[in-house]
This record gives structure tokens, sequence and C-alpha cells, in this order.
């Protein structure tokens, strides 16, 4: 007799999962370099390019690393929240993926540059030691040159507000 | 019978030309045409490999088809031509051929983007349930179907005559020889209906 | 104007369908006989409404009327007609439309065809027919109207996806629908069963030839699919495990797994409960399905752009509907008992044994696909399973399920011995067991690739399995009849030669899938004009790329002429297209389809400024067998339903004598004696005079 409950009690834990499912995005990957050291990269940067810049330069300091491109469209939408974030004092490099440096420089010229730098990566393959998979993505990354946190697509003031800020405000405190 | 024959082939007929006319790439143009646009030098020989090194391609194809590509909608860096998927492969192609193995190749790319970027995922505690479900469900499968056959065995010989006495035996054997009272004997016809 | 009538329709026909579920269903508890009666007039309104609604869609987008929101996001002004009419299913809300459309049509068929059932019985098949309806066409009317308007109207469409644009789009999804829906019929016949009590073998009888047309539809829908992906994808793929193709595979393991329960309830009384249970989640896993496409949580290339509140309605629609059968199925199925016994070795073991390998096989490739979601919901991360996970689970299963094709059709009913079908099968063996070492040597010699391969042997041993045995079971059958040779053709029923071609079909896909695994070839090249590529045995030459204006695209043109030892084959033309108002770019394949193997041409890039062009050749060996193989298990199946028995007339409808009534043709008088509880069917009176229905004798059928 309680046999034939099964298949019922079957599809109901099923239909949860599935309930479940539908508040999560199945195109959102999690980073698994969180909580690793940035990998290293050293890079000409795209204003001189016979200059270098690498990822310890930047110890010492919280900062955020941008990938952006000329081509990119959601960068567009994303670039006032990164000039806010820049005009707040918060060192914003940003990598230039997979770009052509002259549609690149003419890009910053137009919208405005709130990196303090930005360094060239024409192949992709820094991109891909980072785990690029779409720009814009943007990295927290710490004091000690961890990575913290990653954000995949553009940014949206409920991230900055929520999650980025404080972040960023309890890594400097550390 | 006839009908169901005639439409079938109604059927076949519809498909066959279907399935033929729709991979007729020919257009109807003369087909003995000049190639327009493209004047190269003509040569007679044998066409050289897309790849510098088929061995080495063979061997990518087999390592990129494990492996997901990250901007598509389910399709794996072997198939896809998204810039990302392209990229990937070529440094797959340099991480070959100088010398890495296909695991290596493999834990490189989980190590930049996760268990996600792989098709075949690996097995850990996370994953016992997908590797040994099928084989799970199988027993569980035909263990229920054995104790289906042994309940209804248990339930058959449940409903077994009984054994009888002997003043029953012969009593039915008296009946049997026909002395009693003629019993109706109903006929078994061809239908197996009584 | 059109489009508004047409919204108008469907509001109609929702409330038609309230009354269809409602009203029926009450009367055929209370008895009522009007109610009852109401069934089939309001259904077949409901139909009219659904298919003016369905008219009005068309006629927007054959008039392309681009103040219709959904014409203009999926059709353009160069849109060719054929493909203006096909856009009508192009997209989530209009493909909804075409479901209800065949929802109404699978309805009024049930209306038409069903003048020999009891009245209770129609009545509440045609209510549960309502009840999906009521939730489909509320679906659309609440969260995805295809009738919305564009105001102010758009210039031009967006245009219909380029990859939709072909003749796989005319008859791929209506196939598919057919199937899906059709599983709502034994659906609905199950519920009704239930709902009554009545479950016996004159239920499985009705139910037959409902579920076997929709099997039929669905499988060909799914080789449609496939082979559409094989020529318009342009590298030869012919199946991903891609989580959509995964839905609809789901439903059809599951079917054929009913097709065959629903023979042994019909024949033997027994495996009721659980007939009722694949008839009720068959139909269940189309839900899934039509789920999974359209909420987006899971990632497919087949998936409809929607938003969760679409999704969260669907789930809403699944719990109510499929909770609701399974705790109906919960609550009687205990009630339904267990009907005629038999032996560990009969024909009833090897169908249930077939019913466990393909139930377990859906239930993997569902677990497969499913995973990465719950795994995700459970919070322990991201995962992919692919086609590797697939290919490696699925064959071990398939294997075990194609030995048991080739017992199950000569073993006997109730108790079949092993001596008896060892020596019967002995033939089948030894000539399975002789290609399997023949074949793969000689396509080995012949295509030059390995020379013995041990996964082609097993393949070809299959497939000579499940044809041979086929063949050994008509010889049987043939043996058991008298009379001179050709006229003992005559004496099995179609639905035997249904399910001989069935299971042959299954055998040449088989081959199909081995030998296109085990031997193709391909290449990819460079190719300057006049350079020549070899790929199984025969030599492409490429001569040249030209450009092609098509009807809303340009193309670049290849020329590819074939030789086989300097014979001259075919000259193939792939495209390289790019269509003008998407701006997408599509590789067309050009394919020469054989008996025997397909060559397959693609065109690559330009390379070397433009000296050469990148072209990849492939031979595909038999690869058309795989289609084939479906068309053929198709073909078995409407073969099966044209059975005589199916087309009973009856002639009187009050039975004949009390005996008779009692013992209808579901207690044959093996199966533990119970009466089937439907006593007056004037089916019975019929069939019981039937000398071509002999439930007693071991093998016949």
């Amino acid at each position: 007799m309680s046999r034939a409950w099964l298949p019922l009690a079957i599809f109901l834990v099923l239909a949860t999962f599935l309930g479940i499912g539908l508040t999560l995005n199945p195109r959102e990957v999690p980073s698994p370099l969180i909580g690793k050291p940035a990998p290293a990269f050293t890079l000409p940067t795209l204003a001189e390019p016979q200059k270098q810049f690498s990822v310890e330069d930047a110890k010492g300091k919280v900062w955020l690393l941008n990938v952006w491109a000329s081509w990119c469209t959601p960068c567009l939408e994303e670039h006032p929240l990164i000039e806010a974030l820049s005009k707040k004092g918060i060192p914003i490099y940003g990598l230039n993926y997979k770009d052509k440096e002259a549609a690149a420089t003419a890009w910053l010229k137009r919208h405005g540059d709130p990196y303090r730098l930005s360094v060239v990566d024409p192949t992709g393959r820094i991109g891909i030691d980072y785990g690029v998979y779409g720009t814009p993505e943007t990295y927290v990354i710490d004091k000690q040159g961890v990575i913290r946190f990653k954000h995949v697509g553009p940014l949206n003031p409920q991230v900055v507000e929520r999650t980025l800020l404080p972040l960023i405000a309890k890594l400097r405190a550390s | 019978m006839l009908r169901a024959l005639v439409l079938a082939a109604a059927l076949a007929a519809t498909l066959g030309t279907i399935e033929g006319d729709a991979r007729a790439q020919a257009t109807d143009a003369p087909a003995a045409a000049a190639p327009a646009g493209t004047a190269p030098p003509a040569s007679t020989g044998v066409a050289r490999p897309n790849a510098a090194d088929p061995v080495l391609e063979k061997r990518l194809q087999a390592v990129t088809k494990e492996l997901r590509c990250m901007v598509c909608q389910n399709e794996s860096i072997a198939d896809s031509h998204a810039p990302l998927a392209v990229d990937m492969r070529n440094e797959i192609r340099d991480q070959l051929k100088s010398g890495m193995s296909e695991q290596q190749v493999i834990a490189f790319m989980v190590e930049r983007y996760g268990n996600f970027v792989r098709f075949r995922p690996p097995l850990d505690w996370t994953t016992i349930g997908l590797w040994f479900g099928p084989a799970l469900l199988m027993i569980l499968g035909f263990g229920a179907l054995l104790s289906q056959m042994r309940q209804r065995r248990n339930l058959s010989t449940m409903r077994a005559v009984p054994e009888l006495s002997a003043a029953e035996r012969a009593a039915l054997a008296s009946l049997a020889d026909g002395d009693g009272p003629r019993s109706d004997r109903t006929q078994n016809d061809k239908t197996g209906n009584r | 104007m059109i489009p508004e009538l047409g919204h108008f329709c469907l509001i109609l026909a929702l409330v038609l369908a309230l009354v269809q579920s409602i009203f029926p269903l009450v009367g055929a508890q209370r008895g009522t006989e009007s109610w009852m009666a109401m069934a089939r007039p309001v259904a077949q309104g409901q139909g009219v409404f659904v298919t003016l609604a369905f008219v009005a869609l068309v006629y927007s987008f054959m008039n392309q009327d681009f103040s219709v929101l959904n014409v203009a996001q999926n059709s353009h002004s160069q849109l060719p007609p054929l493909y203006r009419f096909t856009a009508t299913w192009g997209s989530h809300e209009g493909s909804l439309l075409l479901w209800v459309f065949m929802l109404s049509g699978w309805t009024v068929a049930v209306t038409v065809f069903s003048k020999q059932l009891p009245a209770p019985l129609v009545a509440r098949v045609l209510a549960v027919m309502g009840m999906i309806s009521v939730g489909f066409l509320s679906f659309m009317l609440f969260t995805s109207n295809p009738f919305e308007r564009l105001i102010p109207a758009a210039a031009d469409g967006r245009d219909l996806n380029p990859l939709l644009q072909d003749i796989g789009m005319v008859m791929h999804p209506p196939l598919l629908y057919m199937g899906y829906v059709g599983f709502a019929v034994a659906f609905a016949f199950a519920i009704a069963a239930l709902i009554s009590g009545e479950l016996d073998s004159t239920w499985a009888r009705w139910s037959r030839p409902w579920t076997t047309v929709a099997w039929l539809f669905l499988t060909l829908g799914i080789a449609l699919g496939s082979a559409w992906a094989y020529y318009e994808l342009g590298w030869g793929g012919w199946w991903f495990w891609d989580p959509v193709e995964n839905a609809s595979f789901v439903p059809w393991l599951v079917g054929t797994a009913l097709i065959h329960s629903l023979a042994v309830t019909e024949k033997r009384g027994a495996f009721k409960s659980w007939t009722v249970l694949l008839a009720i989640s068959a139909f269940s896993l189309s839900l899934l399905g039509t789920f999974l496409v359209r909420s987006g949580v899971l990632t497919s290339v087949h998936s409809f752009a929607t938003d969760p509140e679409r999704g969260l309605y669907i789930l809403a629609f699944l719990v109510v509907s499929i909770g609701a059968s399974l705790a109906l199925y919960a609550w009687r199925a205990p009630k339904i008992g267990l009907g005629g016994s038999f032996d560990l070795m009969s024909r009833e073991t090897a169908l249930l044994g077939n019913n466990v390998l393909l139930v377990v096989a859906a239930g993997s490739i569902l677990l497969g696909t499913l995973y990465p979601l719950i795994i995700d919901a459970l919070g322990l991360g991201k995962l992919s399973v692919g086609p590797p996970y697939f290919d490696a689970v699925y064959l071990p299963l398939m294997s075990p399920l194609m030995f048991l094709m080739g017992i199950g059709p000569v073993a006997k009913w109730k108790k079949a011995t092993l001596p008896e079908m060892a020596i019967r099968l002995r033939w089948a063996f030894g000539i399975s067991v002789v290609t399997a070492i023949v074949v793969p040597l000689a396509m080995s010699a012949q295509t030059g690739i390995g020379t013995f391969s041990p996964l082609a042997s097993f393949g070809i041993l299959c497939a000579m399995w499940i044809a041979s045995t086929a063949i050994t079971s008509l010889v049987q059958r043939l043996r058991q009849a008298d009379g001179p040779l050709l006229s003992r053709f005559a004496r099995p029923t179609a639905s035997f030669y249904g399910m001989l071609l069935a299971h042959f079909g299954v055998a040449v896909f088989v081959v199909g899938v081995t030998m296109v695994r085990g031997y193709e070839s391909e290449q990819d090249v460079r190719m300057r004009i006049g350079e020549t590529v070899q790929s199984g045995g025969y030599t492409f030459r490429f001569d040249g790329v030209r450009e092609v204006p098509g009807p809303n695209f340009r193309a670049m043109e290849g020329k590819i002429t074939v030789l086989k030892d300097g014979a001259f084959v075919e000259v193939l033309a792939p495209q390289k297209r790019v269509y003008n108002a998407s701006g997408m770019v599509m590789t067309e394949a050009a394919i020469d389809s054989g008996f025997t193997r397909d060559l397959y041409v693609s065109l690559g890039e330009p390379v070397d400024n433009g000296e050469s062009w990148i072209v990849r050749v492939y031979h595909k060996p038999y690869i058309d067998w795989i289609w084939a193989g479906c068309f053929l298990m198709a073909l078995g199946g409407l073969l099966a339903v044209c059975d005589r028995r199916y087309r009973v007339k009856v002639r009187e409808r009050t039975p004949k004598s009390g005996s008779e009534t009692n013992y209808g043709p579901g207690s044959s008088p093996g199966s533990g004696g119970r009466p089937s509880p439907v006593g007056t069917s004037p089916l019975t009176a019929k069939l019981g005079s039937d000398p071509n229905y002999r439930p007693m004798d071991g093998g016949l059928r």
C-alpha cells in the first residue's frame, strides 16, 4: 500500500528542486580563483606601450581589476559606475581584452578614463588565466594580492552598494 | 490494411523527397561557371591539411570534446566558433605541443574555470549520485521486478487447492467415474470463453 | 482586427474548456446523462475556436502584420512565404498556440473515434483533456499572448532565426508536438480508469491505438530533429545529448515501455497498475519537457528566451496536474489487483524486463540532465553533464535491452522454457555471431580504419540478433498456420507485422549508429582550385567559389566535384550564407546521400589571402540508416494500429447472454478467474465470437 505513494513523493522532491532552479541562473559560474592569489602577469600598458605593469606592483592596496574592450557594449553600460568608484578613490586597473590599441585609446578618450592605467591583452591569454569568459568582468583583489570577489557582466548599483563597497571597506580595514 | 499501406507509401514518398530536396544544394545556374572573384592559380596537387600537425589535431579534438564552451549554449570548444573557444583551442594546442598530457590540460582549465568547464564531471562526493545512479536504478528496478514475481508466486500458491481428506478424495473419485449425478461440464470452446 | 478576433477565440476556447472539464466529470460521477453528453459537442466547439485562433496567427504572419509583436519579433519582409508560415510557431508564444492546436485536434479525434466506448468513460477522458487545455490556454492568455500588439507597428521585423529557415521547421515541431500531446490521451484514459475504478484489459485495448499513434509521431519528430541538425549545423553531428533533446527522448523511452506494457495488460490482464503509472508518467514527462524548454532552468541551444515568471506558472501547473494524478494513483492503485500470473521464464517477464530497462534508461538520462540543477540547488557548485557522460551510461543500459528484444517475440506467454527457446533461437544466434565477425573485418578493409573494432562488432551483433530473431518469430508463426505457403502470410495480424517492422527498424537504426561511429572519416583541408582530397575511398576536387544571391541572404558557394576511382559521382555545392536582416553567418553543408554512405562537404573561410579555402569533407557510412530505422519503427507502429480488432464495428449494443457478459476479454481462464467489472461492453459481445481472438494459446501473438 505504501509503495504506491512513492511516485508522488519522488515527483514532489523533483518539483522542489525545479522550483529552486527557477531562482538560479544556470549561466552564472562562480570563479574557482576566489581566495587564491591573482595570477601573475606583466603586460605593457595602453598609454605607454614601453612601460610594463605587473600584479606585484599593486601589492599593498585593495584594488579592482576591470576587464573591458572597445567592442564591448555592456562595458559602456557600467562605465558610469566605474567612474564613480574611481572618484571615490578606489584604485581601478583595466585589462583591455582582445582589443586594438587605437580603438581602445579612442574609446577611453570618448567616454573617459577611470583607470589608473590599463594593461593590454590582445590575444586573451591572460584572460584565460583569470577565467575570463564574458566582458566586462570585475575582480576585487586585496592587499596581499589575493582575489576576493569576481563579478561577471556589467556592474549594477545593487552589487556595488551591497557587495563591492562593504567588501572593499572590510579589506582596507584588515 | 490497404489504406494503411497506401498512407505509408505516401508518407515515405513525401519524406524521401523532402530529405532529398533539402540536401540538394545544387543551384539552378549552370554548373560549369568559371569561378568568379577568385582567380588564384589552379593547382592539381593534393590539398594540404588545414592543421599543421594532423596527429596533434586528433589529440586536440579528443580533449576539446570534453570541455565546455563557456559562452555558448551547451556546445563543446571542439565544435564552437565563438572567439573564446578559438582562443582556448589555440592555447590547448600549444600546451599539447609543449608536452602536457590530456589530463594536465583539463586540470589547467578546471583550475581557471571550475568544474563547469568539464562535460564529464569528476568523481567526487557530490557526483556519486550521478555516476552510480544508473547502476543503482538498475538494481532497484530488477529488485522490484523480482519481488513482484515472488509476490505473485506466493499469491498463486495461496490460492492453490488445499489438501483433500481421504473421504473427499473418495467422493471425487466416484464422481469422476460417473457414478454420481452428471456435473455440468462446460465446453472450453476455441474462444476461451466459458 | 484579426489578431483581436484570434485573442477572443482563445478566450472562448478557455471558457469551453472549463465547461468541458467540469460538467462531464460531475455528470459521470452522478450518472447524469445530459451532462455526460455535453462532453463531445463542447470539446468540438473548443476545437473550432482554437483552430480559428491558430488561423488568425497564421494570417498575421502570412500578411506580414508587423503591428503584432510576435510577427515583428520573428518575421521579416524578405522572408520567403513558406518560412513566414512556419514562423508562426518559431517563438515561445507561437509554439504554445501550436501545442494547444494539436491538443484540440487530438481531443476532437477522441470525440469522433470513441463511439463504441461507454459514455462515462468518454466523459471522463474528455474532461481530463479539457483540464489540460484549461492549463495551457490560461497560461497563454495570462503570460504568453501571441496576439499582443506592437504600437506603433515596426517598420520591419527582426527576422526568423536563420537556423529555423528550413524545411525541417515545417515538419519537426508539428510532428513532435503531435507526439507529446498524443500521450495526453493515454494519460486521460488512465485517469478516467482510476476515477471509475474500472481498470481491466478492455481499458488497455482502448488506450493502445491512441498511445501507439502518439508514439509513432514522437518517433518521427525526434528523428526529423536529428536529421535536421545533421544537415543544418554543418559538422555532421546528429545527436548532442542537449537538455532539450533529452527532454524529448525521455518521454519516448517511457512511451515505448508503455506500448509494450499495454500489450501485456490487454492480452493477459497483468501489469495493470504499472501500465497506469507509465501512462501517467509518459505525459508527465512531456509536460516536464515543456517546463524545461521554456523556464530557463537549463542552458540549451533549443531553449526559448523566457522569464522565470512563465516558468513559475508552468511549474504550478505541473505540480497540480501531475501531483493530483499521482495522488489519485496512490489512492486507487492498491485496489487494482494483479491479473494473470506467469512464470519467471515467459514473454511477460521479457516484457517486464524491457520495461525496467527502458524506464531505468529514461531515469538515467533525466538524472544526467537535471543533475547540474540539483547540485546548484543544493549549493554544491556548478557542474556540466555532457555527451561523455551520456554516451558512457546509455550503451550499457541498452545492451541487455537489445538482447531481450530477441527473446520477447519468441517466448511464449505465461510459460516458456529455456531449452525450448535456445533451440528456437540457435540459428539467429549463429547468424548474429558470424556477421559480427565478418562485417567489421570487411568495413575495416574497405575504409582503412583499424583492423577489427570490438565496439562495431558488438553493434552488428545486437542489430543482427534483433533482425534474425524477428524473422525467427515470423517463421515460427507461419509454421503454426496451415495451408499453402503464400496464404499463410495473411494469417498473422497487422499488430504482429507492425511489431516485426518496428523491431526491424531498431536493428536498422543500430546498424547506422554502429557504422557511423566506427568508420566515419573526416578531412579538414586547405584547398586551392584543382586540388583534391581523399576520404572514404572518394576523391573530392575543389573547383572554386562564386557569389550567389538568395531571397534574403548572400552566399559564397563552393563547387566540389566528387569522383570515385576516376569516375564522376556528383557535384556538391556547399554555401556560406550571410543573412541580410540579422547579419548572421550560416554554413550550409552539401550532402550526397546514398544507401551505404553520405558524402558531406562544408565550406570554411578563405585563407592565404583568398588563395585557398578551408573545406571539411566527411565520409559517413550508413548514416541514413539511422533515420531510416526510425522511420521503419514509426511505420511499424502505424501498421499495428491498423489491426482489425481496433476497427471492430459494433453490431449490437446489448449483451447477448448472461454468461458472456461476465467474462470479457479481460479475464482469460488462466488469470485467476476474476471477472472484468466492465461486463456490458458491446465490444465484448462482438469479440466473443471473433475467431481471431484467442487469449488462451501460448504464443500466437
